[in-house]
């Protein structure tokens, strides 16, 4: 268990009478990778301004590392780094120019600074361009200025709001890999997303919000379990001339969580691909076989599930 | 709040806004002194005392003055410097990643504002050097004590005054979402007070104290002084004001009706000492003061306490 860096109790948000954010509670510890998922307008980015303080709770509490995000702004400022949804950077500016003002507004001692903003530069891969204005950059070499942007305070937390949003698959690629670089380098991550199959690839737990509430979090595992009826796979067997029993002995088969019949379908829910002993006990019992499919419970899945629940 | 500061300021001079603004106000600094130059010789008379400062208030026939040029630009310099101080922040993405970092709020607003005030103090500083330099070279009389303290007093009135617009704008840039929406509020703010204050003061006045060609002298006055009060809303006027008294030091009031009578009787009073022009300008100046702390207080408040929503 490590230490507890983002925590929120109860957190409430409401303009007028729209409930943004609806009793948010969580807890990320430190490291880890959170992916937090939702539609436009579920409460992701409100939650991050609230935990980074600029935006006061209606109720309810956020803290990063302890500090109190409405009483102690600055303290979490400090240790927070924030890359927005629509990032801008000063146009007329270059990339090294725009970096030197953040480090100098989180006080950096210049000589210290000057070695870092190189060091990140070649990190994000715009060494070359990093004399040339901003105005330049396309959008994902934006993007991977604003990972240098939030990298040279050394935050401890790092938001990061839809930072794929719009980019080309290998700029999505370079930014995933820059997010596990900091993953790596102890940076507790949030990872704000609709892009599920991004989330799936670099986040250990993700939460749901929808409408403003936490309907579902844990690891991508858990949760596919419980989106599929307990198991992971699910797989739909086309039975013809189906035998007495076929539906028990199946039940019986190890891994297998949940057997459900429609038609001529059978809909075997099971931790592992077990499509093999399936069709065997299948055939063995003289119904015939006609085809069998397996489909794996992806986030795409769990989303859209619990998403119509909400 | 420093980083602010120095940002703003290596922004504002490596810009272009900055370099078109001090070209024109170099031009009509230029203009103004060959004008003044052309016209000097008429309004010195041997009794004249303060020749050097007659530089910067001599008009030509249909030419203005240096100190109209003046009057006019310093409120476009000042829009120009706030306009879009803080929406430009917003539209550019830039504020959500400015207030993320660990700054007060109100540094960003200091910041800008200093930097602006710096700008602008560079700006009155260089040109009226310019013209006093110039002016000294061609006239060939060098100022005394008094008119450089004038000039000093005169400068620093007009970044005060500068700084109003400033503030003015930079108000509009947190209440209006688009830069173009609050620079065209500014200036519209700044046409009517300029244009049209002085107008709509007389048809007041008018309408309160009618007057005619038969009204008795005390009548007059009373319509004059109504105007006087009411053009007195305008920041414009109050700076006009306030620079006459103290680039012409024989004017011995501002009291309009005052002057009515002196210049009926046909006589302009000995020139005030400075230390009396100064008390004459002196509600004038804390006027402007007043409505450039307004204007800040009410920005710094709006944008300390606007939520940053999902932008």
């Amino acid at each position: 268990m490590g230490q507890v860096v983002v925590q929120t109790e109860n957190l409430t948000k409401a303009y007028g009478g729209f409930t943004a954010v609806d009793g948010l509670t969580l807890r990320i510890e430190e490291g880890e990778v959170y992916g937090f998922l939702g539609p436009n307008g579920a409460g992701k980015t409100t939650t991050l301004l609230m935990l980074l303080g600029l935006t006061e709770p209606s109720s309810g509490m956020a803290s990063v590392c302890g500090h109190d995000s409405t009483r102690e702004p600055l303290k979490v400022k400090r240790i927070v780094g924030y890359l927005p949804e629509r990032v801008g950077f000063y146009e007329d500016m270059t990339a090294r120019q725009n970096l030197r003002y953040t480090a100098e507004l989180n006080s950096l001692p210049r000589g210290e600074a000057e070695e870092k903003i190189g060091g990140l530069l070649n990190t994000v891969g715009l060494s070359d361009v990093a004399d040339h204005q901003v105005s330049t950059y396309s959008r994902g070499m934006k993007q991977r200025l604003g990972i240098a942007d939030i990298w040279i305070k050394e935050p401890k937390l790092a938001f990061l709001d839809e930072p794929t949003t719009g980019i080309d698959p290998q700029g999505v690629e370079d930014i995933l890999n820059l997010m596990v670089r900091m993953s790596r380098k102890k940076i507790t991550i949030i990872f704000c997303s609709h892009l599920l199959h991004q989330v799936q690839k670099i986040c250990g737990r993700v939460g749901i919000l929808a409408k403003g509430r936490l309907v579902a979090e844990g690891s991508i595992d858990r949760l596919s379990g419980e989106a599929a009826g307990g198991g992971r796979y699910r797989i739909e067997a086309e039975v013809e001339r189906r035998s007495r029993g076929l539906v028990d002995s199946i039940r019986k088969v190890k891994g297998v969580r949940d057997v459900e019949s429609s038609g001529k379908s059978l809909l075997i829910s099971c931790d592992k691909d077990l499509r093999g002993e399936i069709s065997r006990i299948i055939v063995a019992g003289e119904s015939q076989l006609l085809g069998m499919k397996i489909e794996e419970y992806n986030l795409e899945k769990i989303y859209k599930r619990y998403a119509k629940e909400a | 709040m420093y980083a602010v500061f120095q940002k703003e300021l290596a922004d504002h001079l490596s810009s272009k806004r900055f370099t078109i603004l001090f070209l024109l106000v170099f031009l009509a600094a230029v203009f103004a002194i060959y004008i003044a130059l052309q016209n000097i010789r008429s309004v010195v008379t041997p009794t004249t005392e303060f020749v050097f400062l007659k530089i910067f208030t001599t008009s030509g026939k249909s030419m203005p003055s240096f100190l109209f040029f003046l009057s006019l630009f310093i409120p476009i310099i000042g829009i120009a410097l706030g306009f879009n101080a803080i929406n430009g922040e917003r539209s550019s993405g830039n504020l959500s990643r400015l207030l993320s970092q660990p700054i007060y709020r109100d540094s960003v607003i200091n910041g800008k504002f200093l930097a602006g005030l710096a700008v602008l103090g560079i700006m009155v500083a260089t040109v009226v050097a310019i013209v006093a330099g110039l002016g000294l070279r061609i006239v060939g009389v060098p100022p005394n004590a008094e008119e450089v303290m004038r000039l000093v007093f005169f400068a620093l009135l007009s970044v005060i005054y500068g700084a109003f617009w400033m503030a003015l704008a930079a108000l509009f840039s947190v209440l209006f979402n688009r830069a173009a929406t609050s620079m065209l509020a500014s200036l519209a703010l700044w046409i009517f007070f300029f244009f049209f204050m002085s107008m709509i003061a007389v048809a007041v006045a008018n309408v309160l104290v009618p007057v005619d060609q038969n009204s008795s002298m005390e009548l007059v006055v009373r319509n004059v002084e109504v105007q006087g009060m009411l053009g007195r809303i305008s920041p414009c006027t109050l700076y006009g004001e306030a620079t006459a008294a103290l680039l012409t030091p024989e004017l011995g009031s501002l009291n309009v009706a005052l002057l009515v009578v002196t210049s009926v009787r046909g006589r302009l009073g000995t020139p005030l000492p400075l230390g009396e022009s100064l008390l004459l300008v002196w509600p004038q100046v804390v006027s402007i003061i007043a409505l450039l702390a307004i204007c800040f207080a009410v920005s710094y408040i709006k944008f300390m306490r606007e939520e940053i929503r999902s932008i």
